[in-house]
């Protein structure tokens, strides 16, 4: 009766497994400290660094901001499968925001919010929860509301197609730290491109109802499209300076995947007037929608409470 | 539809011998074994119950990550809240395994035929609560589940494997951002107490009723469903977390509790079992804002499982 | 079966962890048609790892033989991994079914 013995050791054994160091299952567990840590983190010889940290600001408070959205889903997605889901792409992007974040902060740290003597606030959470409105550089595409999961599969579409082709040229940065945000980015967001566009073409295809959603979803994003290609004259002398680049020059390649989605799915591109600037200004200078002042109101809460606070 | 099996007595008595004797020898049952009618529908209740928590269990947590005061804990507690939808799909697999589907399970829990752990009743009001949910409720979820890994029916033990091995990262979590904001400020340091104050006697309840008002407990130890009693777990949970408290630096809202050398265990209070009682039946502070919340988004998301099940019919 | 919509079918999910290793079972999930399935699994079982393979059956199409298991219920040429729902009476009064 080999099994009647083992009561006792198999328990131990489970508990043994319990506080063990693998965390191999956990793919998340062992990444949440200094995302720079390690990695050389000097000016490239031509190089501004004001540009460079504004810069970085702007890719990475796109990542932080639709991350934000994003995690929202969590426990109202229409399957357990698609909350899972929602929820890695929420964490790669917050992932790679990180890294942005950081890498500003380390190229210039003047773009960091003052805090209190003494304060152990790590330069990342400065920037992301200190910071006003009109310091975020992000496009205004990522602040509004999710919607329904159609609006949401269609702005999940355009940004990650708009990403995918930005980080695939930025991984040519001159800066190394860039380069590796980017060749690593480009993995996540051609995961997240290509689930969007299955949900896509599968909204499209349903039913009547889902099709119905999702061209009022896809008309609801829309108007915030083109603000994706201007060029601002941080991007400007980001790609000059071979650290960057200028987003004018993605628009082709965009509209191109864009269309091979859309045509699929038989789906018309929309014509709808695009959203206008602010004096001349768009998201990346600063000028956002009136929702980003209450995302940031919820999200910076508890931080901007306890500005000596360490967690 | 529903087919009645037919089965002789003869058949019956022959059948329930070889499943005793599965059980005797501490193996496992397997889907496709005959078992009691009693013990699977005793394992749908359970699986079905420990399902509902884990996803009932992403709200009070979920509703933290937008508020989150670090990057590093928002990530954290995304994957977090995450793992707790993977454990809820792992353990209504091993439902379905049993006969009965995640819509009908979904159902129940909507409709409140099926019960969650009322800890999730309670709302968290403050980020230290994230802490204390990692620390007390996921360190007692731990004390339930362990046993667990090993539990008679297959299917279950191995979900369980999977769920222990990510609570216990979970629970770590929990641990250390209380001892990092115990090293903060004066008011994290309060935050912090106030929280275990306020979650310590609901993370006893979790352990369900004293013994001698448990009637589930017997036949499901008996079938190797369940492997410890209510009141054993609850003493060990409290033995376990007496010195982490100590070691945070928080102490327990229970003037009696106190070490008992002669028992070598922690002699300590009873919880309110007539708020735990009103909790279960319906009445605890957030009972039908959960159930709400989930049926809000199983409603909202019907349309859309409905196009992807139009559009792999049109697609095949 | 009235008032119950379609629900997505049980997908097993098989995972070879890496290059020499068996493909091994490692829980189920709901998808709607093949492809999900495996986008689903990578996302659930596999937490994105890249280089891992996987496979994705759909439960009703595999057959199974387990002469250990005492099952009287089902004739060999029907067996299937799991029971049908709609198979056993349900716990509950359950007015869907």
């Amino acid at each position: 009766m080999p099994h009647v013995h083992d009561h006792d050791a198999d328990h131990e054994s489970v508990y043994d497994g319990l506080t063990g160091g693998d965390d191999s299952q956990w793919a998340f567990g062992t990444d949440f400290e200094d995302p720079l840590a390690g990695v050389d983190t000097t000016i490239a010889q031509g190089v501004d660094a004001s540009a460079l940290a504004a810069y970085c600001l702007m890719l990475g408070d796109d990542a932080l901001v639709y991350s934000h959205r994003l995690a929202q889903w969590t426990s109202n997605a229409p399957d357990l499968e698609d909350d899972i889901a929602l929820a890695n792409i929420a964490l790669d992007l917050l992932g790679q925001a990180r890294l942005l974040l950081a890498r500003a902060a380390a190229a210039d740290p003047a773009v960091v919010p003052a805090l209190p003597d003494g304060s152990p606030v790590p330069p990342e959470d400065a920037l992301a929860f200190f910071r006003d409105e009109a310091g975020f550089r992000n496009v205004r595409l990522v602040e509004p509301d999710n919607g329904d999961f159609a609006v949401t599969m269609a702005r999940l579409l355009v940004f990650s197609t708009y990403r995918l082709a930005l980080l695939e040229r930025l991984r040519d940065s001159n800066d190394p730290v860039l380069a590796a945000i980017a060749t690593k980015g480009v993995k996540e967001v051609a995961y997240h491109r290509d689930y969007a566009g299955r949900w896509f073409l599968t909204l499209a295809r349903g039913t009547e109802e889902s099709r119905r959603r999702l061209l009022a979803g896809l008309a609801l994003v829309w108007p915030l499209y083109d603000e994706l290609f201007r060029t601002h004259h941080v991007e400007a002398a980001a790609a000059d300076q071979g650290f960057g680049v200028d987003p004018s020059g993605l628009a082709d390649e965009v509209g191109v995947v864009l269309e091979q989605v859309l045509t699929t799915s038989g789906v018309e591109r929309p014509e709808i007037a695009q959203t206008g600037a602010v004096n001349g200004q768009t998201g990346r200078g600063g000028r956002h929608t009136e929702v980003m002042g209450r995302l940031l109101a919820e999200m910076q809460v508890v931080a901007r409470a306890h500005p000596m606070g360490l967690w | 539809m529903t087919a009645s099996p037919q089965v002789s007595a003869g058949d019956e008595t022959e059948l329930l011998a070889a499943f005793d004797a599965v059980i005797e020898r501490h193996e496992r049952i397997e889907p496709r074994d005959w078992m009691p009618e009693r013990y699977r529908s005793t394992l749908v209740r359970q699986i079905a119950q420990h399902a509902h928590s884990e996803i009932i269990g992403m709200q009070p947590e979920g509703n933290w990550i937008a508020r989150a005061p670090s990057l590093r804990r928002k990530a954290i507690l995304l994957a977090k809240v995450q793992d707790e939808a993977g454990h809820g799909l792992y353990l209504y697999s091993a439902c379905e395994t049993l006969g009965v589907s995640r819509d009908e399970l979904t159902r129940m829990l909507i409709e409140g035929r099926q019960k969650y752990s009322s800890i999730f009743n309670y709302p968290t009001l403050s980020y230290a609560d994230v802490g204390t949910i990692g620390w007390l409720v996921d360190g007692a979820a731990i004390c339930n589940q362990v046993p667990l890994c090993r539990t008679s029916y297959g299917p279950y033990g191995r979900a369980m494997i999977r769920v222990c091995k990510e609570e216990s990262f979970h629970q770590r979590q929990g641990y250390e951002l209380l001892a990092t904001m115990m090293r903060g400020t004066d008011e994290q340091r309060a935050m912090v107490q106030e929280s275990v104050d306020r979650f310590w006697w609901p993370a006893l309840m979790m352990f369900g009723p004293p013994d001698a008002d448990s009637p589930n407990t017997e036949q499901s130890m008996a079938w190797g469903i369940k492997r410890d009693t209510n009141d054993e777990l609850r003493q060990k949970f409290v033995d376990m977390s007496v010195p982490q408290a100590k070691a945070l630096g928080v102490t327990f809202p229970d003037p009696a509790l106190v070490w008992d050398e002669d028992r070598g265990h922690h002699d300590f209070g009873q919880p309110d079992w007539d708020e735990f009682t009103q909790v279960v039946k319906g009445g605890g502070p957030c009972n039908a804002q959960r159930i709400a919340h989930r049926a809000r988004a199983w409603d909202d998301g019907a349309w859309v499982r409905e196009a992807a099940t139009a559009f792999a019919q049109a697609d095949a | 079966m009235s008032g119950v919509q379609a629900e997505w079918p049980l997908y097993e999910i098989f995972v070879r962890g890496k290059r020499g290793l068996n493909h091994v079972h490692v829980g189920s999930l709901h998808a709607a048609d093949d492809e999900m399935a495996l986008r689903h699994a990578r996302d659930v079982y596999t937490r994105r790892n890249e280089g891992v393979s996987i496979w994705a059956v759909r439960a009703d199409a595999v057959a199974a033989s387990s002469p250990d298991e005492k099952d009287p219920l089902f004739a060999p040429a029907g067996d299937k991994v799991y029971r049908h729902p709609t198979f056993y009476a349900i716990p509950d009064d359950v007015p869907h079914m």
